[in-house]
């Protein structure tokens, strides 16, 4: 692959401390890449460590181990002025469209704040672009003197993109940023997604448990379970044909429009285990309706199996023949 | 089939310190025994208000149902039931889940008591049966070692479990009528799945009719019988799962069923999206309340409240299209008759 990676991450792991020396490992060894100009999405259910890797990856929590590569460079060896460019290019927009935005600020101030420190611009040109970001995500300039609580949940959401772009950035990591919309609002501001990826040529990071949204925004798309990558692939053949068994039933589990299928649904027993007390060997062995021994003894990697098709599974030939 | 629940003429106000908003407005519909009615809309249509009428837990004070308007259940006018009849039905003949299961349960009492506090309410049992019932019916939702669960508290139980203890708590009287608010919505769709299949086993096996109020479409054409669809406190459109997914009328249906991704035909695409938000329920809406979203827009759409247009026995909808005068307008491509296997 001669393509050039954003982001390079390799064995990622991000640990926080638990009650009685405890430890909860978020995310756990995790590797992906992500091309320049792509929709990289990461789905998996909650406590998965998905939004813990995309926090992780843009800095916001130290990384345990492993390493990210930002453009070729390790994030943690970047010098000053380099960290503050590494700031300004990756953005975040947030799930809660509620809780994200100061209360006490207006929208105009909201979207310069960032601004005051990145850009030396006089407070005429700044008000300038605020009034054209407010435009460019779909809202009109008088927004910029209004508060967060006279706007609804996706306005909220559409200027916390325009915070974002503000920046000028060229990566950002969109962390479940519909998950608390009506679908016809949620179908709004996706729309407006791709529309500014196209526009600006944005790499996105799109972080969801929104199965079949993932599939219309991705190119690629990396299956989380317990803090670890099950499978990684391109959207179409993930979605054609799974290859691990978690995400087998994952996709099977949504209830889709058109498809009474309850007969056909792989029902999982149990519940996610505590991540502070995975199973030994393979992370999904005691909920695998597979699992054999060496599932319960040894944990296995990412393989490809197919191009570009990874998935970290002992028995994944066998189960895929 | 015998009517169980009849809903007439249904009005709910709120009074705030903006005037009075109509959160439901002149909303009547039925359920039949042992069928699953769903409610569909966005947030602030109206869906959860005219569910929580039925079990009267709206506050006195702030809302209001207003005069005309009747729930009978059986027959019998729910709004009219004085205190005690109405303790005797509630969490016995009809039952309620919700969407939040840590906020719905109390924090202070173990899921033993919680359940045997319903038994106790209801039927003269010693605590010791209604101990051994409770646990019978926490396996009955499929929770691992019951007997050790009803020691435990909320915060001792996952969502999932916290979610399947208030079903045993709802179903401890054998309800006839389940009213489930949004039941899988704060969870993983792989647990979703579970209880999903969990609740439509138990309704078979006890014979009870479900009201569910849901906003996923995905849901409902799996999981109900009839849909109503609720556009700012209005039902525009109700029909059997068939025929709200096979030969949807109203446009706010075509909308809604148009923004699901899985309809999209490519990739990155742009969905179906209705521009606009739904209207202020402050105002009185004496116009059609989808006009302005509404892409078939006409003129009497914003001049007179269209009437229902029965379709067949089960299906309606609320829209100027289908009076004989107007245009022909096709459904959209894409929705409407899609395969099912």
């Amino acid at each position: 692959m001669t393509e050039p990676y954003l982001f390079e991450v390799n064995d990622l792991c991000r640990y926080f401390p638990a009650k009685k020396n405890g430890i909860v490992k978020a995310v756990d060894g995790v590797s992906f890449r992500i091309r320049q100009g792509e929709t990289f999405s990461l789905v998996g259910e909650s406590g998965c460590g998905k939004t813990t890797c995309g926090r992780t990856l843009l800095g916001v929590y130290p990384k345990t181990a492993g390493s990210i590569l930002w453009k070729g460079r390790e994030t943690c060896q970047l010098t000053r002025a380099e960290l503050k460019q590494f700031k300004r290019e990756n953005q975040m927009i947030f799930q809660d469209p509620y809780s994200c935005l100061d209360p006490r600020m207006t929208i105009g101030t909201i979207i310069q704040e960032g601004m005051r420190v990145h850009f030396d611009l006089p407070p005429r040109a700044r008000d300038q672009r605020v009034a054209e970001l407010l435009f460019k995500v779909g809202l009109t300039a008088d927004f910029a003197s209004r508060f967060p609580h006279e706007l609804s949940g996706g306005q909220r959401q559409r200027v916390g993109i325009a915070r974002a772009l503000a920046m000028e950035p060229s990566f950002i990591v969109c962390d479940e940023p519909i998950a608390a919309l009506d679908v016809s609002i949620q179908a709004q501001v996706v729309n407006l997604m791709i529309d500014l990826q196209r526009d600006l040529g944005l790499t996105y990071l799109f972080i969801s448990h929104d199965l079949s949204m993932v599939r219309h925004i991705s190119d690629r798309i990396g299956v989380m379970y317990l803090g670890t990558l099950v499978e990684v692939s391109d959207t179409d053949p993930l979605y054609d044909r799974p290859m691990h068994p978690y995400t087998q039933a994952l996709f099977s589990a949504i209830p889709a429009v058109g498809r009474r299928q309850s007969g056909k649904r792989i029902r999982l027993e149990g519940e996610i285990p505590s991540p502070m007390d995975p199973p030994p060997g393979c992370r999904f062995s005691s909920r695998c309706p597979h699992a054999a021994a060496q599932c319960r003894q040894t944990s296995p990697s990412l393989r490809e199996l197919e191009p570009g098709h990874l998935v970290a599974c002992h028995r994944a030939e066998e189960l895929n023949g | 089939m015998s009517e169980l629940l009849k809903v007439e003429n249904l009005s709910v106000s709120f009074l705030s310190y903006a005037g009075e908003v109509r959160a439901v407005r002149d909303v009547s519909f039925h359920v039949d025994a042992r069928e699953t009615l769903a409610l569909v809309g966005e947030s602030g249509c109206g869906k959860t208000v005219t569910s929580k009428s039925i079990m009267r837990l709206l506050g006195r004070t702030t809302g209001v149902i207003q005069p005309g308007s009747h729930i009978y259940y059986k027959g019998e006018d729910i709004l009219a039931m004085d205190k005690k009849r109405l303790s005797q039905i509630r969490g016995s003949e009809i039952s309620m889940i919700f969407q939040d299961s840590m906020t719905s349960l109390n924090p202070t009492m173990t899921v033993g008591a919680q359940i045997t506090e319903n038994i106790r309410t209801h039927a003269r049992v010693s605590r010791a049966d209604a101990l051994r019932r409770a646990e019978e019916l926490l396996r009955m939702v499929e929770i691992p070692n019951p007997h050790e669960r009803l020691r435990n508290y909320p915060h001792q139980l996952s969502g999932g479990m916290r979610q399947r203890a208030m079903i045993a708590i709802a179903l401890a009287m054998d309800p006839s009528l389940l009213i489930a608010d949004e039941p899988t919505t704060a969870l993983d769709v792989t647990i979703q799945a579970q209880l999903l299949d969990l609740l439509r086993g138990l309704k078979d096996r006890l014979g009870m009719s479900i009201i569910l109020v849901t906003h996923d479409l995905g849901i409902v054409s799996d999981f109900a019988d009839r849909v109503q669809v609720m556009y700012a406190g209005r039902i525009v459109e109700r029909g059997t799962v068939e025929e709200i997914f096979q030969n949807p009328r109203h446009p706010y249906t075509w909308a809604l069923l148009r923004s699901i991704p899985g309809m999209a035909p490519d990739r990155k695409s742009r969905l179906y999206s209705l521009h606009g938000t739904p209207p202020d329920l402050l105002l009185p809406l004496e116009h059609c309340p989808f006009a302005a979203r509404c892409e078939y827009c006409m003129p009497i759409c914003k001049k007179q409240p269209p009437a229902e247009t029965v379709l067949s026995d089960t299906h309606g909808a609320a829209c100027w299209l289908l009076h004989p005068n107007a245009p022909r307008v096709e459904i959209p491509r894409g929705i409407g008759g899609v395969n099912r296997d």
